[in-house]
């Protein structure tokens, strides 16, 4: 209780813990270079694992991080960067980019209500999955627009995130997606910035439409998805 | 001075999209709008790349660390998928490799059907 005092005024506390513990992601991920390894994961696991050992609430931890969610706004307004920047590789595959992004948010939102259905799964818990394929900063405002829960969100985007980048090259393998193209739309849609990085290493055709998916179907799925669940 | 007026449009731009989510009845995210507003503003070169490239790459490179408060919020919400770890791991997997699969195959279709009518035109 005490250490909850000590710290509960301080603005910094949760700041600093968020940055070290990024820090010493990033760092193992520079030293064992496993696509598992991601920082954010790693950071999260070491907060989550100080905050509980020393008895400080998540409330307490978050009076400071809270600055640093402030920023997922802008930096999402940023991602039209590069999307401008990749406005002519977008022309020429106009019709392979949205028809192909459509029909996989479409795919998504089916499997998800029936495993929901087969599992009995709350409608609480099928919203809060149903934006998991975008970035997060996407993801959490739909989720807050169906009334999910916005970390059962987070934690399906980094199960996403992480699959596209350890197995999604295999799968794509395995069904035999051999465009470099539809290779980087399919990362970046399913996969969103983590499964982009996988991306990068394959190719700059693939990185370059991985980026482009990311935004395509962040913008799709805010459309979609809560129209799907206008039914549910 | 220049990255003190990138990073004030950025949020200008973030500001008005805030603007939008409160004033328009659809369930966008002020993020998206704002997203949308910087791009059609660089397409008609209202605003310009260079304008604006230095502090938004910077921003997108730092990304993950805006995702860290959020993401352990799962904290609060544990209680909630207690029991269903399985279930949700699994849901989260199978609907992340429908896509992946779905998304790939139907771009590989058209791309290749694209590909097929411009050889016939030569």
């Amino acid at each position: 209780m005490r250490i909850n005092e000590l710290v509960a005024d301080s603005v910094f506390f949760g700041m600093i813990l968020s940055l070290a513990a990024y820090k010493v992601g990033f760092e193992i991920q520079k030293k064992y270079k496993k696509v598992f390894l991601n920082p954010l994961l790693i950071s999260i696991v070491i907060i989550i694992g100080i905050l509980t050992t020393a008895g400080i609430d998540y409330e307490t931890y978050q009076q400071g991080a809270k600055y640093l969610s402030y920023f997922l706004t802008p930096v999402t307004v940023c991602l039209a960067v590069p999307l401008y920047k990749q406005l002519q590789v977008l022309k020429e595959n106009v019709v392979a980019v949205m028809i192909s992004i459509f029909l996989g948010c479409l795919a998504h939102a089916g499997i998800l209500i029936a495993i929901a259905a087969l599992f009995h799964m709350e409608n609480q818990l099928l919203f809060s999955l149903m934006p998991k394929s975008i970035t997060t900063a996407i993801a959490l405002g739909v989720t807050n627009e169906l009334g999910g829960i916005q970390g059962v969100t987070v934690i399906g985007v980094m199960i996403a995130g992480i699959s596209g980048a350890v197995v999604g090259p295999s799968i794509l393998k395995a069904v035999g997606v051999k465009e470099p193209i539809a290779q980087g739309l399919a990362l970046g849609s399913a996969s969103h910035a983590i499964g982009t990085s996988k991306a990068v290493e394959l190719g700059e055709i693939q990185a370059a439409m991985s980026s482009l998916a990311i935004v395509v179907t962040g913008i799709l799925t805010v459309v979609i998805v809560p129209w799907i669940a206008s039914f549910i | 001075m220049n990255y003190i007026f990138q990073l004030a449009l950025i949020f200008g731009v973030s500001f008005v999209g805030e603007v939008l989510n409160a004033l328009l009845p659809f369930p966008i995210p002020a993020s998206v709008y704002g997203l949308i507003i910087l791009f059609l503003l660089l397409c008609t070169k209202i605003v310009k790349v260079e304008q604006i490239e230095t502090v938004s790459g910077f921003m997108i490179s730092i990304m993950p660390i805006f995702f860290i408060e959020p993401t352990v919020g799962i904290m609060n919400s544990y209680g909630l998928v207690k029991g269903k770890v399985a279930a949700l791991f699994l849901a989260a997997f199978i609907s992340f490799a429908a896509v992946l699969a779905v998304t790939g195959l139907t771009a590989q279709f058209f791309i290749r059907l694209n590909k097929k009518k411009e050889e016939r035109k030569k």
